[in-house]
């Protein structure tokens, strides 16, 4: 993985230095809130319902053990002893005191680490695939681009004031687990007719108030333009962009309400004009990063115990089932350690749990975590001879829950119960329909669904592309809860179809369980997944489900 | 064109060091406790109220007016985000509720 070198651990440290003097002066009273405020949110800090909140970048949802540790020491000693990770493969620490926060930044900087451009009108965080480098499926992996985009983004003059914030997701594979289509922009790297890797480049995709899928603005960009193309995209949104209005302010409006057609002509002409300027040492430079990029060692061992201790343990083996991915080297697996134990906050972990990752990390898996904008944690390099040693290092943990991909593995945004913005909760909904469809020992037979909760408009909780999406509203005082029906997030992306009216925080858990129930009922086989029932059969009969009454009403 | 009724009120803000919900008090005070806020039921003076919290810069950050409604032991919210400031997040037992 990627190591700063002088000069990033100078500027890192730098701009820790600068935000240490500006809480001096907010604290002294020389700065105004509203001095202070654009400041703060530049590194990160925001103030939210009980207390401040930490946004701290992950650069494409890798981690190594020491980081870890580090956060792991963070927040038990400046925060509560956890912390959140987030759809955008982040780490947010809820309890923050602001003169504390230049000390959390410091503590950051001396694993690498930083909060900048975590919020702002701003490139973010880069995100990128979770499995990326240990993909079986992959090309390439993607994150040497995603760690340059990171350096050419970090505190570039022209795009520190976009008329809104700005967001990257790149993946490396056919598959897409980087949600790249409800991007700003999203990289799919693809090949051409040649063989040579390049990149699909999508704009204009987005979620919140008005979600879109992403269009395909050059269906192949050689890799060596990606830093000019991608700028001569920002460029021109930069110009374009509404400023007036904040609500349409984000380049899917800009898409929208331009065209395909221009935006690509303009993008491509101011492409034609800044691609001489770089004169080839943002490729010199991006050998240098891939360097740092190799993939380990992978070792050659027999997995006779894995086998032997799959047949012989059936949670072993559930686990396995539900929580590998196939590893492009023979023997090896992907790990996903579940942050959605029944009943917990999902993307939650404590100081302790974040120890023990880093040291599996560190003993079984060449060193290497990745956040998921799933919210949980994967250890892409595990050797399968290793498993069974490490699911019981997991259990006493509480990190062995086997449930990735099921009903209880639901993203769900920090809602009315830590953000300022949420218009409801989102928090106790997951944790309820976690628990039921745990008690009804049903979430196997169920399959592969995905539900997603948002606690307001804007989306955090990718409701929009949840096959089962929950979008919590204050209706009149009171915490309403609708659901959207067949969004998908990958390359078949696709935004949810709003069933009907919502149902109230005592209804919904019940409501849920109705859907479910249904699809039990009409889907054609156990290997029809809930999203394919519903693109077979459409909306209707999940309506009837979900809105008993009304159906009665209407045979009558 | 008629007005409608003034709806009782109560200042608050988040405090500047720790970002945890404030109210107003009658004495110029910022208690950690919505019981022991300022109950106000006339416009003019929660404007006034608010502009007094709008100076206290220092302490406190994004004074608001928000509903309230009287009760035996003081002032109480209305609205269930209000609720929530005065107790803490409800998947752990952190903030007010916990005395922090």
């Amino acid at each position: 993985m990627y190591h700063y070198n002088d000069f990033d651990e100078a500027f890192v440290r730098e701009r820790v230095g600068q935000f240490r003097a500006q809480v001096e002066r907010r604290l002294g009273g020389s700065l105004t809130e509203d001095e202070f405020k654009p400041l703060r949110l530049m590194n990160g800090l925001y103030l939210q319902l009980h207390a401040y909140m930490l946004r701290v970048a992950v650069p494409y949802g890798t981690l190594n053990g020491t980081q870890m540790r580090q956060l792991a020491m963070i927040a038990e000693r400046w925060d509560k002893g956890y912390g959140h990770f987030t759809t955008r493969q982040n780490i947010q620490y809820n309890w923050p005191k602001l003169n504390d926060v230049p000390d959390m930044l410091d503590a950051l900087a001396d694993v690498g680490m930083h909060a900048i451009q975590t919020s702002g009108n701003t490139i973010r965080n880069v995100t990128a695939d979770h499995f990326a480098g240990a993909a079986a499926d992959e090309i390439e992996d993607p994150r040497p681009v995603a760690e340059l985009l990171r350096q050419w983004s970090t505190d570039h003059p022209e795009f520190q004031f976009l008329p809104r914030k700005f967001k990257i997701a790149v993946t490396g594979s056919p598959n897409d687990r980087a949600v790249t289509k409800a991007h700003d922009i999203g990289l799919r790297m693809v090949r051409n007719d040649a063989g040579d890797p390049g990149f699909e480049v999508i704009v204009g995709g987005g979620l919140g108030r008005t979600p879109m899928i992403g269009k395909v603005v050059r269906a192949f960009l050689p890799k060596a333009d990606l830093l000019p193309y991608v700028e001569a995209i920002v460029s021109v949104y930069n110009l374009l962009g509404r400023r007036d209005n904040k609500y349409k302010a984000r380049i899917k409006i800009t898409v929208a309400e331009n065209g395909l057609e221009t935006i690509r002509d303009l993008v491509e002409t101011r492409f034609a004009e800044i691609r001489g300027e770089f004169n080839g040492f943002d490729q010199e430079l991006l050998t240098a990063i891939e360097a740092q990029f190799a993939p380990p060692e992978f070792s050659v061992a027999p997995t006779d115990a894995y086998e032997t201790a799959r047949a012989e343990n059936p949670a072993f083996r559930s686990w396995t089932d539900t929580n590998l991915a196939p590893h492009r080297a023979d023997g090896y697996a992907i790990v996903s350690i579940s942050l959605k134990a029944h009943g917990e906050t999902p993307g939650d972990a404590t100081a302790d749990q974040m120890r023990a990752i880093a040291d599996l990390a560190e003993k079984f898996g060449h060193d290497e975590i990745r956040v998921s904008h799933e919210q949980n944690i994967v250890l892409p390099h595990v050797h399968k001879s290793d498993l069974p040693e490490i699911y019981e290092i997991l259990r006493p943990n509480g990190l062995a829950t086997a449930n990735i991909g099921l009903v209880s593995d639901i993203i769900a945004c920090p809602g009315m119960d830590y953000c300022a913005l949420a218009t409801a909760r989102s928090i106790p909904i997951a944790q309820e329909i976690a628990t039921r469809f745990d008690e009804l020992k049903l979430e196997h037979e169920i399959g592969a669904l995905k539900i997603k909760i948002s606690g307001c408009i804007n989306a955090c909780g990718h409701h929009h592309v949840g096959h089962i999406g929950i979008l919590g509203l204050d209706r009149a005082g009171v915490e309403n809860y609708q659901i959207t029906l067949g969004g998908d997030g990958t390359e078949t992306a696709a935004i949810g179809e709003r069933a009907g009216p919502g149902f109230s925080a005592e209804e919904i858990v019940p409501a849920i369980e109705r859907l479910i129930d249904a699809y039990l009922k009409i889907r054609s086989d156990a290997e029809e997944t809930f999203l394919q029932t519903y693109r077979r059969l459409g909306m209707a009969p999940f309506k009837a489900a979900l809105y008993p009454e009304k159906e009665k009403a209407n045979a009558a | 064109m008629t007005r409608r009724p003034f709806s009782p009120k109560v200042v608050t803000a988040n405090a500047l060091l720790e970002g945890d919900a404030v109210w107003l008090t009658t004495d110029d005070r910022w208690t950690r406790d919505i019981a022991e806020a300022e109950f106000i039921e006339d416009e003019a003076i929660a404007q006034d109220r608010l502009l007094f919290a709008m100076s206290q810069a220092e302490i406190v950050v994004g004074a608001y007016l928000a509903d309230a409604t009287a009760s035996e032991v003081g002032p109480m919210p209305t609205h269930f985000r209000e609720d929530f400031r005065t107790r803490g997040p409800s998947n752990y037992f952190h903030g007010k509720q916990a005395g922090a």
